[in-house]
């Protein structure tokens, strides 16, 4: 009978020689199978008096138990050795470009909306929508603007009928909204606007966003306050520059026209702002009293502000872009720069 | 407002130079919207005297000149110019002067003489963009004299943009009022000269329109020399406002506009007839205008009258038959007050623009009608020569000046201010409102030339004006904190166009005014609805569908070589009924082109109708949700055509375009589009939470086959109104036509999953669940088990 100890070095020998697994189950037979060589030596145990056994039975089991250890072994290394290869034959490429489809995206206007919106709407101001269709009471009367006050002839107006017009801006909602809801109120009205005006700086539809705030503690400090903060958030510029001038709406007093720092070349002087350093961004003042007095409000209790933004010149500003006329084209290849 | 500064400054000068002067004016609000320099920089041109011309003696185009500039000796320069002559006077830039674009002249040979200095064009200086021989300076100019001196070519001009309310500013004078009130600096009155006055003819002036015309002043003035050339300082005054040289008469009347911003009016009196009126227009009367437009008058527009009919239309323009020439020796002159009210919108009207009635419907300052009309006499009397006759008057009601209760604590309450009283009425004495103090605050006065201060809130904004709106601080309001309402169920139309975004699709926007013919070609409703004054006969209509602008756009991204196009927009449609209009706000998108952009290991299909509608299907709310077949829509396939129907109403089609339609626009592949209320699609029911069930759910498939022409919707629908013993979910998983199929009939194959939330659902139920189906689909459906 071969001895133990070489039985235990050839059998560790043989067994990490062994890839597959079929092979390796050959093996094992053949050292602790039935008729395997170790069984062997178990089998004549017998044979030795009742003092060497247990030595013997010992020894025995120590080379059982460190073969079928390595036996283990081995088959957990054949089992890493099949993964490791498989794994290696399943590799992708995973340069190519992903399936399925890309996202598109929104017009810039709407993109500059929405972020409007969500900095008016975060200090709680309620949004409104508003006819197109206007009468000229509400497009002008209302707001203060009498039939051949000059002011009308500011805003080059659409009629579809002696008394009906495209609203020349987002204004008769102040007096709209007022009709519907009591003071204090806080609200802001986006939307698209008419003027019958058309060359490199004007499109005669554009957007508009309305602001409208009545309370016990707004003021025309107020007014500037959030104008500033909100010019700030929206450029994302926290030293941005704002100044007011005394300016004139009908509807307004006293008015003025808020300018900002030039946000392309910060004030220094650049073709966007006509190296002024400033940019002319939207009107705005306290709400005027003949506005207010045929709504029934109390113009002695409460004071208002309202201001209108022009939302394409916030894009372009934004977004760089240098012709108004881009945002009514509708080419893909300018859309698509804003997913 | 355009105006030379130096003019301004003769009048009120304050401690600033130009730009800190503009920068006041803009935040005064009167903005300055040009400040420019009326000549380029240069140096050392002087006035020269031309003294001897003599031919160049190497060469012919050439001529030798001396010139006097002052010194004791001539000089001599060469000059090519053909208009040089003996005694003219013209620039002269002398050895060391500097010309625009940095020309040096220095002593030099001009083909074998020597040329001490350069003759001047009005090119070669800048002021000209091109120029025939020299500049031809007056007679008078000083030989010697630095030229910029001589000219003021140092003046700058000022381009104001008013407000439509600042009319007070439409004048020199006007704007040194301002600039007085704004630095302090008080401003010079122009000297008030009353010329004495002869016995002339008196020709009487009757006012009709009182309201309209509640001042009226005339009188003729007889001019020896109306010929006469205007003075150059006056000629450059108007040229540095942009007004054109028109003749002695005409040039003093403008003067006068622009300096004191009375429009003033002279009639030729050899021309007219009898007594003067101020009247409204009658019927069926007519005026040739200055500009020798022939007008109809309307019974609102004021004329002035004579014997013989409409002179002049009010405040607006003269008419042709008594204008004014260099040989109108006896003149009318009119200096009047005509109310914004009578003139305002006249002049759009008749599409006329005139510097008159741009006062006149914004406001003149009535208490200067005098002084304008005194001070137009004395200037054509000192200029031409002649008499002056008594001034004929007319005075009704002028516009009131009302006192005006300003309170300090209102102030302070409207601007978030603390300015004392003291300081408050500080500033309100800046102007010239009188202010009376009183125990309840001041009573302040309007003065005559403003025309925009009635209430209180006009005097804060003055006193805010003159305070400075950047010296009012910039504090957010203390509001209540108190959080909005925020409706679950309201779907957010930025969420919708998020959602689209995120299915492939880009946003458009379009006009919403739209070709005619593209109306009656696409929408199923054309619009009614038609500007009075489109801006181009292509944008004459509103869109009573986005199908207009999205095929529009489709169009030009396929010129522009796009070959997929997926867009959507959201915006308003309009329709009239009666005199009622609708503007309902909508949402519409358009797919053509492959269904997945080209790429590797993805077959390359055209998008179709089932794509789309799975893309309008996740913008629908939950619930009861249909797509019925359409027919009727023109511009749709007939058979590729559904309405979109929720909870029973219709709130949208989709569809594929009709072929015919989609050849006339060339297009070679489907376009499916789709268009829907938007205000349906705002909501979506709040989740309602269902026990989930704890036991396996049992999956069993149904194939059928059913004649081709069933409409699987109808079948789902059927197949979910059955009551079953165990709770079901169904769906089509499988749809065949072909090999193995039967002609006419098409192969569908439905899963069902039930699942009990009681209890493990028997081997029964589920058998007599599948069943019940069955007999559902074989029933109404014609179905055969497969």
């Amino acid at each position: 009978m071969q001895d133990l100890t070489s039985i235990l070095e050839e059998a560790l020998a043989a067994f990490s020689a062994i890839e597959q697994p079929a092979v390796l189950e050959e093996a094992k037979a053949r050292y602790l199978g039935k008729s395997g060589v170790l069984t062997e030596h178990l089998k004549a145990l017998g044979t030795l008096s009742a003092a060497e056994r247990p030595a013997a039975g010992a020894r025995i089991n120590r080379v059982k138990s460190a073969l079928e250890e390595a036996l283990q072994a081995q088959r957990n290394r054949i089992a890493e050795l099949q993964m490791q290869r498989q794994l290696a034959a399943q590799a992708l490429d995973v340069t190519l470009p992903g399936r399925g489809v890309s996202p598109g995206g929104l017009h810039p206007v709407t993109r500059t909306l929405e972020r409007i919106h969500t900095l008016f709407h975060s200090i709680g101001f309620d949004v409104a929508d508003g006819p197109e269709i206007e009468t000229d009471a509400y497009n002008f009367t209302a707001l203060n603007i009498p039939e051949n006050h000059p002011a009308r002839a500011m805003h080059d107006t659409f009629y579809l009928d002696p008394t009906h017009v495209l609203r020349t801006h987002t204004s008769p909602m102040q007096v709209r909204y007022l009709e519907t809801h009591a003071p204090p109120v806080k609200v802001i009205v986006p939307g698209r606007v008419y003027r019958c005006d058309s060359d490199m700086t004007h499109t005669p539809m554009f957007h508009q966003v309305e602001g409208l705030w009545i309370d016990d503690s707004v003021s025309f400090s107020g007014l500037k306050g959030v104008l500033v903060d909100f010019m700030r958030r929206f450029f994302e510029q926290e030293d941005l520059q704002a100044r007011f001038r005394p300016s004139f709406f009908p509807f307004t007093e006293p008015s003025a026209e808020m300018d900002v720092g030039c946000v392309m070349c910060h004030g220094k002087g650049c073709r966007v702002c006509s190296h002024t350093g400033w940019l002319e961004v939207l009107g705005c003042g306290m709400v005027h009293p003949n506005v207010l007095a045929p709504l029934g409000i109390d113009s002695e209790r409460h004071v208002g502000f309202a201001f209108g933004l022009g939302v394409e010149r916030l894009a372009m500003l934004r977004y760089g872009v240098n012709d108004l006329r881009l945002f009514f084209d509708n080419d893909l290849r300018f859309l698509q720069q804003f997913r | 407002m355009k105006f030379s500064e130096s003019w301004l400054r003769s009048l009120v000068n304050p401690a600033l130079d130009s730009d800190a002067l503009a920068h006041m004016l803009t935040m005064g609000g009167l903005e300055v919207e040009a400040l420019e320099a009326v000549a380029p920089p240069f140096e050392g041109v002087v006035v020269g005297h031309v003294l001897t011309v003599l031919p160049h003696p190497q060469a012919d185009r050439l001529k030798l000149l001396t010139v006097g500039v002052g010194l004791s000796e001539p000089l001599q320069i060469v000059c090519g110019a053909p208009n040089v002559e003996v005694g003219m006077k013209a620039p002269c830039a002398k050895v060391g002067a500097r010309l625009p674009g940095g020309l040096l002249i220095q002593a030099a040979k001009v083909r074998g003489v020597l040329s001490y200095g350069m003759m001047c064009s009005e090119k070669e200086l800048g002021l000209a963009e091109s120029s025939e021989g020299l500049w031809v300076l007056a007679p008078a100019a000083p030989p010697g004299q630095d030229l910029r001196q001589w000219l003021d070519l140092d003046d700058r001009l000022m381009t104001l943009k008013l407000t439509p309310n600042r009319s007070d500013c439409l004048s020199v004078r006007g704007v040194a009022r301002e600039v007085s009130a704004l630095t302090g600096v008080p401003y010079q009155a122009i000297p008030a000269v009353t010329i004495p006055t002869v016995s002339l003819l008196q020709r009487p002036v009757t006012v009709e329109a009182e309201e309209a015309c509640p001042l009226y002043l005339g009188r003729s003035v007889h001019l020896d020399h109306p010929e006469r050339p205007t003075p150059d300082w006056l000629v450059r005054r108007l040229a540095r406002s942009g007004m054109r040289s028109k003749g002695l008469v005409v040039d003093v009347t403008n003067y006068v506009l622009l300096e004191l911003g009375q429009p003033l009016h002279a009639f030729d009196e050899d021309h007219l007839l009898g007594s003067i009126t101020v009247r409204w227009a009658r019927e069926g009367e007519t005026l040739t205008l200055l500009n020798e437009q022939a007008v109809e008058l309307a019974q609102d527009m004021l004329v002035i009258a004579d014997d013989s009919g409409p002179l002049a239309l009010a405040g607006v323009m003269g008419g042709l038959s008594s204008a004014v020439t260099p040989q109108s020796r006896k003149i009318f002159l009119e200096s009047a007050f005509f109310s914004p009210a009578a003139v305002s919108g006249r002049a759009r009207r008749l599409a006329l623009s005139s510097d008159s009635a741009y006062r006149f419907e914004r406001g003149v300052d009535f208490s200067a009608t005098r002084e304008a009309l005194e001070r137009a006499t004395a200037l054509l009397v000192e200029l031409c020569g002649g008499v002056a006759g008594e001034v004929v008057a007319q005075v009704s009601v002028l516009p009131p000046r009302l006192p005006v209760r300003v309170r300090p604590e209102r102030v302070r309450r409207v601007l978030g201010v603390a300015l004392s009283d003291d300081a408050i009425l500080a500033l309100l004495r800046r102007q010239d409102f009188s202010p009376q103090v009183d125990s309840r605050g001041f009573l302040v006065t309007p003065p005559s030339y403003r025309f925009d201060l009635s209430i209180e809130e006009d005097f804060i904004e003055e006193v805010a004006r003159l305070h400075g709106y950047d010296a009012i601080p910039a504090l957010p309001p203390a509001g209540a904190a108190t959080l909005l309402p925020a409706p679950e169920s309201r779907v957010e139309e930025y969420s919708l166009a998020r959602a689209l975004a995120a299915r492939d699709y880009q946003e458009v926007v379009t006009y919403s005014f739209v070709d005619s013919a593209d109306e009656a070609l696409l929408s199923p409703q054309p619009s009614t609805v038609t500007l009075l004054n489109p801006i181009a006969s292509q944008m004459s209509v509103l869109r009573s569908s986005l199908a207009i602008g999205l095929v529009r756009t489709l169009q030009a991204n396929l010129s522009r070589k796009q070959e997929r196009v997926r867009i959507f927009e959201i915006g308003r449609c309009f329709s009239r009924t009666g005199d009622r209009y609708e503007q309902e706000r909508r949402l519409g998108g358009l797919i053509y082109g492959a269904r997945n952009p080209e790429q590797w290991g993805m077959e390359s299909t055209d998008a179709d109708f089932y794509d789309l509608k799975a893309d309008v299907s996740a913008l629908l709310p939950q619930g009861e949700t249909r797509f019925i077949p359409w027919r009727e829509h023109l511009a749709l396939h007939p058979g590729r055509a559904a309405h979109i129907s929720i909870s029973g109403q219709v709130v949208g089609w989709m569809g594929e375009l009709h072929p015919r339609v989609a050849a006339h626009f060339d297009f070679q592949k489907p376009v499916i589009l789709f268009e829907i209320q938007l205000d349906t699609i705002l909501y979506q029911p709040l989740p309602q939470y269902r026990e989930i069930s704890r036991f396996h759910p049992i999956r069993r498939d149904l194939a059928v086959l059913v004649p081709e022409n069933v409409a699987v919707g109808e079948m789902l629908e059927a197949l979910q109104a059955v009551q079953l013993p165990v709770a079901h979910e169904l769906a089509l998983f499988d749809l065949y036509q072909g090999s193995g199929v039967p002609n006419g009939k098409k192969s569908l194959a439905f899963r069902i999953v039930m699942q009990d939330t009681e209890r493990t659902s028997t081997e029964s139920d589920i058998e007599a669940s599948v069943a019940a189906l069955l007999k559902v689909l074989q029933d109404r459906f014609s179905a055969e088990l497969r």
